[in-house]
Formats: structure tokens, C-alpha cells, sequence
């Protein structure tokens, strides 16, 4: 009993690992696929069917070149900090739950990574940590461009963290628990967290493109003003780390978001599919297939965000870092701040009204 | 003085509060390039599909033979003076008894070598040939070349194949005009645009 358990948990494990990073290395092939769309064009389209194969060149592009250390860094932390950039970013996807439950020999295990009773937490911890990547590799570049790369996306990720959390309470205030797994099933039956929480969602989307350093909020590798940021002095495979675990980051914040706000694993009518399955296929083989469907449609969510994060990278310019910081301080956390209380306000009044008339 | 109708008078007026929410402004934005997204592509997928450039583009050059299959050329060395980028050279041999099938004048270049790297296809050979020997194509131009070896063509690459000869219908850009104009009406037209390098 215990040895299916642990053998299910390793396979959701491997697999949520591999899936993370297929998709952050594929992400890269969308990206270009669709800057080439939105600019009239066809984008990678030679390696393989179109272009499919064009992340594995990439990838050994990256490793063949030569693995550069500038003289003057400080070598351990050149080195460390791209790996700490890969490893927080990983860490994230492990409370992720990307379906309901699997059964299996009458034992039912959630095919999430840890069932943490604080996962929102811990992606937030994790998520904070991404900044030492960052911030290391700049100052250990010893190059000052770097260095002021490294600061911006520093002082860039803190801000808009303050914003990202107050945003997520009114979602906690709802939910009244921090486990992803919880928010997600009181999610079931089309009550998205979306439609009681628009303003919430929207901040909450700013943030997270803020924090994966993606444009409009791209200053940290602001290569008009900054060279090319924290990774100027970066090459080889160490530089495509950085540049993954940014891919990275944004499927994390994908998967988070369609947890969070669009209903993660459920869908419109997935009752009627779950009754048709189960009556079907017996309880066992149902209830899996049903799951699996979730899955898809969990990662279906995701990927569109990921979309959606390309989509704006090629529709708006960057910011200037004065209206970077004035958006973050100034209108992102009043607005969450409001949020809340007309969250509590709704909790505290309207709930019980509607209750009410409901009975 | 009004240069265009869609210019524009600047106005520095406070943003209304629809503006300073970026939010609206952000979607017609996001609007506009999902629909290039979805829009038709202008790219040409270049070495499978290539355009036609017109009759009038200078590409890569041909030595012509005339109608009974003898070189034009007859090695005078203009086509090498007019050059600005330097790139032709040649040397000159005298006719012998029994080559007045290969060669029309009693002079002829035994070596022509154009140094492709060198030449910035500006056709003042051309112009300058009174023999009507040294054109640059419209249908060809010089390939990607790998080596240094292959940029410089001699004569096995520029002379003309009487079985593949060269024609063009229109030799200036009035005439090229004429043409795109009877093209464009749907007239046929002798020469078929082809591109082989």
C-alpha cells in the first residue's frame, strides 16, 4: 500500500519534471513561432517539421560553445548563480496539482508532487528565492552593467511581490485555506475564482509577468540601457540556463495562475464526462481517464497563459523603470489593498445576503 | 503646409481616466496583433521559392555567343577598364586556322575570369562591351559559395550553352514597365521568368 503510493508519487514526480522542462524548452520554439506570427512571418521553420526541432539545435548550440569565466569574476558565484536561477525554478512545480486523483489498487493518490496544507506559500518562498539567481550571477559578473541588471530585477521582483501577495489574500479569504489542492477543488463546478475576483486576477497577472522579468516589465536585460543585464557576462550553457529557467518561471506562473483563478484541473461539464466514464469503464479505469482528462485541460490553461505571456511580450513596449516602480508602489498595491477590503466587505455582507435569499 | 491627410495635431491634454488604465489601451493593442497572428505570411521560403526580379536585375554575367554559336568576345579589354570594383581580367589569343567556328573575331579571350566577391554588379561592363558579349543575367545570380576558389568564374561558367540560351525581352526600364504592364494584362510573353542560379 504504501510502496504504490511512493511508486505513483515518483512517477508524478519524474513525469511533472520532464513535463516542466519539455515545456519550458518547447516554450522557446513557441516564442519565436509566435513572434514570427505576430510579425507577418513564419518563424523557425527548417529543423524538423515546422521547426520542432529547432530546441534540441539550440540546446547544442549552448552546450558546444565555449563555457567562459571573465577573469575577475568571483568563479563559484558566476557558476552558482544560474544553477540557483534553474533550481528555484524547478522547486515551484512541486505543489502544483495538475489533476485530481488516481486510483490504483484501491489506493487514491493526487497527482500532485506534495500535498502541502501551505503550497501557495511555498511557491511564494521558492518564487522570492528566484532572485538570488539573479542577483548572484550579477554581482559575481564583476561587470557594472550586470551589477545594475541584478539590482533592477532584485528591487523589480521585491516590489511587485508585495502587490502579487496582497492580490492573492482576497483568493485566501475565499478559500480560507493555503493548500493549492484545496483552492482547486472548491474550485469544482464552474466557480472560477476569476468571476469573484477580476480586479484580483488582474494585478495578480501584472505581478507574475513583473516577476518572471518578462517584457513590459523586461528592465533587468534592458539592452538599451543595461547591455544585456545580469547575463551580460554570461555565454554557454550558463547563459541558457538563465534564459530557461525564465521559461521556466513562466510555466510555473501559468500553471499557478490557471490554478489559482481559472479552476486548474476542472472544466465546464466534467461531472457528466466523470458519470459517462465511470459508468463505462467501472470506478477504477473511469476515474483515471477522467483525471487524465483534467490534466489536459490543466495544461491546456497553462499553455494558453504562456501564450498569452508571448502575446504581450510583442504587443506592448517596455516600461521606463520610474513608471515600473510608480505602477508597483502606486497603483498595483492601493488597488490590492481595495481589493481586499471589498473582498472582506462581500465575505461579511453580501455572502450571507445571498444565502439568504438562496434559502 | 499639409504633406499628408493623415497627419496628426499633437495634443498634451490630461489622459482621462479610461487612458491612465492602460487596461483598454493594452487590449486593442493585444487586438491588433492577434490578428497579424492570424494574418497571411509574406515570407518566401527562398532557396525552394524565388521571386522573379524583374527583366531589368542585374545578376550574375554570361559571355554570349551569337546566332551560329561563336563567342563574341573578342577580348578589347573595356569591360575590364569600366570596371570600378576591378574584378574582370583576361588574356588575350589570336585565332587560329580552323577556330573561326568557335570564335567570331580574329581575337579572342583564352582566359575571362570575373572575381565575384570583387564585383558589385553595377553592369557598366555591359554597358561598356562593344561587342554585345558580356551580359549580367535577370534570371540568375551567383550562388552561396563555400570556398574562395569558387568566386572567381573563368570561362567554362561564363561562357553561354547554345543549348540554354540566355534572351531577354526588355532592355530598359521603359521597356521592363511595358512589360510588367502586358504581364500584368495577362498578354503572353516570350521569355518565362525562371531563377537557377
Amino acid at each position: 500500500m504504501e510502496l504504490t503510493v511512493f511508486i505513483i508519487k515518483s512517477i508524478t514526480i519524474l513525469v511533472v519534471f520532464a513535463l516542466t522542462l519539455v515545456i519550458a524548452m518547447y516554450s522557446t520554439w513557441g516564442e519565436r513561432k509566435v513572434a514570427g506570427f505576430i510579425q507577418d512571418r513564419e518563424g523557425p521553420n527548417r529543423a524538423g517539421w515546422g521547426g520542432l526541432l529547432q530546441p534540441l539545435a539550440d540546446a547544442g548550440k549552448m552546450f558546444f560553445k565555449e563555457d567562459f569565466i571573465p577573469a575577475m569574476a568571483s568563479k563559484w558565484l558566476f557558476i552558482a548563480g544560474p544553477s540557483l536561477a534553474m533550481l528555484t525554478a524547478l522547486l515551484a512545480s512541486a505543489v502544483i496539482p495538475f489533476g485530481s486523483t488516481v486510483r490504483f489498487n484501491g489506493v487514491e493518490v493526487p497527482l500532485q508532487g506534495v500535498e502541502s496544507n501551505i503550497g501557495i506559500l511555498y511557491v511564494f518562498g521558492v518564487v522570492a528565492l528566484g532572485v538570488y539567481g539573479i542577483m548572484v550571477g550579477g554581482w559575481a559578473s564583476n561587470n557594472k552593467f550586470s551589477l545594475l541588471g541584478a539590482i533592477r530585477a532584485a528591487s523589480q521582483n521585491i516590489s511587485y511581490e508585495i502587490a502579487m501577495g496582497l492580490s492573492l489574500i482576497a483568493v485566501l479569504m475565499m478559500s480560507s485555506s493555503l493548500s493549492l489542492g484545496e483552492i482547486v477543488s472548491q474550485q469544482h463546478g464552474g466557480n472560477w475564482n476569476i468571476f469573484y475576483q477580476p480586479l484580483g486576477f488582474i494585478i495578480f497577472l501584472t505581478c507574475s509577468f513583473a516577476e518572471c522579468n518578462r517584457v513590459p516589465f523586461d528592465l533587468p536585460e534592458c539592452e538599451t540601457e543595461l547591455v544585456g543585464g545580469y547575463h551580460t557576462e554570461y555565454g554557454s550553457m550558463k547563459l541558457g540556463f538563465y534564459l530557461f529557467a525564465e521559461y521556466i518561471n513562466m510555466f510555473i506562473s501559468s500553471a499557478i495562475i490557471s490554478t489559482l483563478y481559472f479552476g486548474g484541473y476542472n472544466y465546464p461539464g466534467m461531472d457528466w464526462v466523470y458519470t459517462q466514464l465511470t459508468s463505462a469503464l467501472g470506478t477504477g479505469m473511469g476515474h483515471n481517464i477522467a483525471t487524465l482528462i483534467g490534466t489536459a485541460v490543466f495544461f491546456g490553461k497553462a499553455i494558453f497563459f504562456i501564450f498569452f505571456y508571448m502575446w504581450v511580450r510583442w504587443t506592448i513596449p517596455r516600461f521606463r523603470y520610474d513608471q515600473l516602480m510608480n505602477l508597483g508602489w502606486k497603483k498595483l498595491i492601493p488597488l490590492a489593498v481595495i481589493n481586499i477590503i471589498l473582498t472582506a466587505a462581500g465575505i461579511l455582507f453580501l455572502r450571507p445576503l445571498i444565502d439568504q435569499i438562496l434559502n | 503646409m499639409q504633406l499628408t491627410n493623415r497627419s496628426k495635431q499633437v495634443s498634451n491634454k490630461e489622459m482621462t481616466l479610461m487612458e491612465r488604465a492602460y487596461l483598454p489601451a493594452i487590449a486593442t493593442g493585444l487586438g491588433i496583433t492577434i490578428k497579424h497572428f492570424f494574418s497571411k505570411k509574406v515570407t518566401i521560403q527562398y532557396p525552394e521559392v524565388k521571386r522573379y526580379l524583374g527583366p531589368v536585375f542585374r545578376g550574375r554575367h554570361i559571355l554570349k555567343r551569337d546566332a551560329d554559336g561563336r563567342e563574341r568576345c573578342t577580348a578589347c579589354g573595356l569591360c575590364a577598364v569600366a570596371c570600378p570594383a576591378e574584378a574582370i581580367s583576361m588574356v588575350a589569343a589570336e585565332r587560329e586556322k580552323g577556330e573561326e567556328n568557335l570564335y567570331r573575331e580574329e581575337k579572342y579571350a583564352a582566359v575571362y575570369e570575373v572575381n565575384m566577391l570583387r564585383c558589385i554588379f553595377c553592369g557598366l561592363c555591359e554597358e561598356a562591351c562593344p561587342k554585345q558579349a558580356v551580359y549580367l543575367r535577370h534570371d540568375e545570380f551567383v550562388p552561396v559559395f563555400t570556398d574562395r576558389d569558387q568566386v572567381i568564374w573563368g570561362k567554362d561558367l561564363l561562357v553561354e550553352d547554345m543549348n540554354n540560351r540566355y534572351t531577354r525581352e526588355a532592355w530598359t526600364k521603359e521597356e521592363a514597365l511595358a512589360l510588367d504592364i502586358k504581364r500584368a494584362n495577362g498578354e503572353p510573353t516570350n521569355v518565362t521568368p525562371r531563377a537557377v542560379p
